[in-house]
């Protein structure tokens, strides 16, 4: 899945530079710490690391969503506009119409209540103004566009299994055409044969639509399926980034051969390593140290 | 020499159903499930969710009563034992549970969770229990003070620690593990799963390894069961399995494993 093959290959869609997250009440306490990475159009970038190595705050914090106790500095540049310092107001015209975003567990993040059809429909009201018709014509296009029956626009979310749900998700996301789609670890809950259908998906529309995806995920064998550049991260720090191939290939950082050796392999050849933190806190420290 | 099998399992839930739950339908969560273990190995049984494999965990230890079929451990049957028999038996018969979290009683100490099991079946004396718990704590690579401590000041990967030190301080001979990786960061992973084989070569233990990771599940196992509704669509040896699997949806499985393409990682 990773042939991306686009004329416009290198068209910078969001660029971050120097982003640091801290709580508010202990601002040298760095959960990120001086992250930078640029994501292009039609490219899908995956940000991979351990729980708390600070990849959903990165992502959160490009959406403007960040926990009010926590403060984002540094500059994130989406299509030539600062999003830093934005206001909420600003920033809501952006999320959902320029920006889409799908979570980890899409029941909690779809409305029990109404139909999946009128959820989906939400954003093109509010966004584009779509009413009638029109409306109805677009929710039944996305809803072909990710592989659900029409006719499913009258459901609700529980009649739905948990890859539709997600897939509803997708809809919603890309329903005004977003320049760029962040997805927080989107098939971490799914079964792993609809898993592969969901990044199927992903990686058909994102070349489709010509989009930059950003693709937060723990799973190394999800990186070599989706990616086309990986950002490792480590403690809040990003230790390494480049092209898929060459960082799976060939990785450089301590921190990257670590967590690759602890991953099971499929064909089950290699022998389990399991990280030793110790040695791994010594090796970093003398890298920055010389 | 096979030291637990399951014969013709069935198990039937009943099912709210229609808009406001008035209906009911019958779900057969195992629909005819035989799988034999062998001493000292791993059985690995995998499915997706809803493939009946926790629940087949369940009724594997009695957690949950069969509507028939026999579970054949240590000479007897288990759904026929009565409440104290069944008891004695599951001594020899423990689980880890997938959670750390859920699993451990937030208002004990560690030491209290791993005695517990000991107390329960009155083995030793106080002294000896303290004595068995610590050996088994220091084993799974926890330490003495950590047995004053409560389960939320752990990690999860501690936790899981704890969880397999009280299923192992009865010295049981088979072990269920029910996902126990898989809420688990992967370095951590790598380390309970290196434990557990470790673990399983010292005490001469046999696990089933009930798991949704096929990645996982090739590095741990021996032996291979496909669960897909409720029924069991394919067994055999893990190796095999993996190189030339026979029924449709065991090949959907294994072509669905992230990465799979792909030489770095697979």
């Amino acid at each position: 899945m990773n042939t991306t093959v686009n004329s416009d290959i290198n068209t910078v869609i969001l660029s971050v530079k120097n982003l640091t997250v801290a709580p508010k009440n202990a601002p040298n306490r760095h959960l990120v710490n001086n992250a930078s990475f640029q994501l292009a159009a039609g490219k899908t970038t995956c940000i991979v690391g351990e729980s708390g190595s600070g990849k959903s705050l990165t992502a959160l914090s490009m959406m403007g969503l960040l926990s009010s106790q926590l403060q984002a500095k540094g500059s994130i540049n989406f299509k030539n506009q600062e999003l830093t310092g934005l206001s909420n107001k600003a920033l809501q015209s952006i999320r959902g119409k320029q920006i889409g975003m799908i979570f980890q567990e899409p029941m909690t993040s779809l409305n029990p209540v109404l139909t999946v059809g009128y959820q989906i429909g939400e954003p093109l009201t509010t966004h584009l103004g779509l009413k009638g018709k029109l409306l109805k014509d677009r929710i039944a296009a996305l809803l072909t566009q990710v592989g659900i029956p029409v006719e499913r626009a009258n459901s609700y979310p529980d009649e739905l299994s948990g890859g539709q749900r997600q897939r509803v998700m997708i809809a919603m996301s890309i329903a005004c055409e977003p320049a760029l789609l962040i997805a927080d670890e989107p098939t971490t809950a799914l079964d792993v044969t609809v898993q592969a259908q969901v990044l199927q998906l992903l990686d058909t529309l994102k070349t489709r639509m010509n989009m930059a995806m950003l693709f937060i995920t723990h799973d190394f064998g999800v990186v070599a399926d989706i990616a086309d550049d990986v950002v490792v991260m480590f403690r809040g720090e990003i230790v390494e980034s480049g092209s898929v191939k060459v960082v799976l290939e060939n990785p450089q950082h301590p921190y990257t051969k670590a967590l690759l050796a602890c991953v099971p392999d499929a064909a089950g050849l290699k022998p389990l390593k399991p990280i030793d933190y110790a040695w791994l806190e010594n090796t970093v420290l003398n890298e920055k140290a010389a | 020499m096979h030291i637990l099998q399951a014969n013709h399992l069935v198990k039937t839930y009943t099912q709210r159903s229609g808009r406001f739950g008035f209906g009911s339908t019958q779900v057969k969560a195992l629909n005819d499930v035989s799988i034999s273990l062998k001493a000292g190995t791993t059985l690995a049984v995998v499915g997706e969710s809803g493939s009946g494999k926790s629940t087949l965990a369940r009724c594997l230890l009695q957690l949950q009563p069969l509507d028939s079929g026999e579970v054949i451990f240590g000479g007897q049957n288990l759904a026929k034992l009565d409440s104290v028999n069944l008891r004695s038996a599951r001594r020899e018969l423990q689980m880890v549970f997938q959670d750390p979290f859920a699993s451990l009683n937030p208002r004990m100490k560690v030491g209290e969770i791993v005695t517990e099991g000991l107390l329960i079946h009155g083995l030793g004396s106080k002294q000896e229990q303290h004595e068995k718990a610590l050996a088994i704590l220091k084993r799974v690579g926890l330490s003495a003070d950590d047995m004053q401590k409560y389960p939320h000041q752990f990690s999860g990967g501690q936790r899981q620690r704890i969880g397999i030190a009280r299923a192992l301080v009865l010295q049981p001979k088979v072990v269920v593990c029910d996902e126990p990786v898989s809420a688990l960061d992967v370095s951590i992973q790598a380390q309970i799963l290196i434990l557990l084989k470790e673990l399983q070569a010292e005490l001469a233990l046999s696990y089933i390894f009930i798991s949704h990771d096929l990645r996982v599940v090739r590095h741990i196992a021996d032996d291979i069961v496909v669960m897909h509704q409720g029924k069991i669509v394919e067994q055999g040896v893990v190796q095999e399995v993996y190189a030339n699997p026979h029924h449709a949806y065991t090949k959907n499985l294994l072509d669905a494993i992230p990465g799979r393409a792909h030489a770095m990682v697979a």
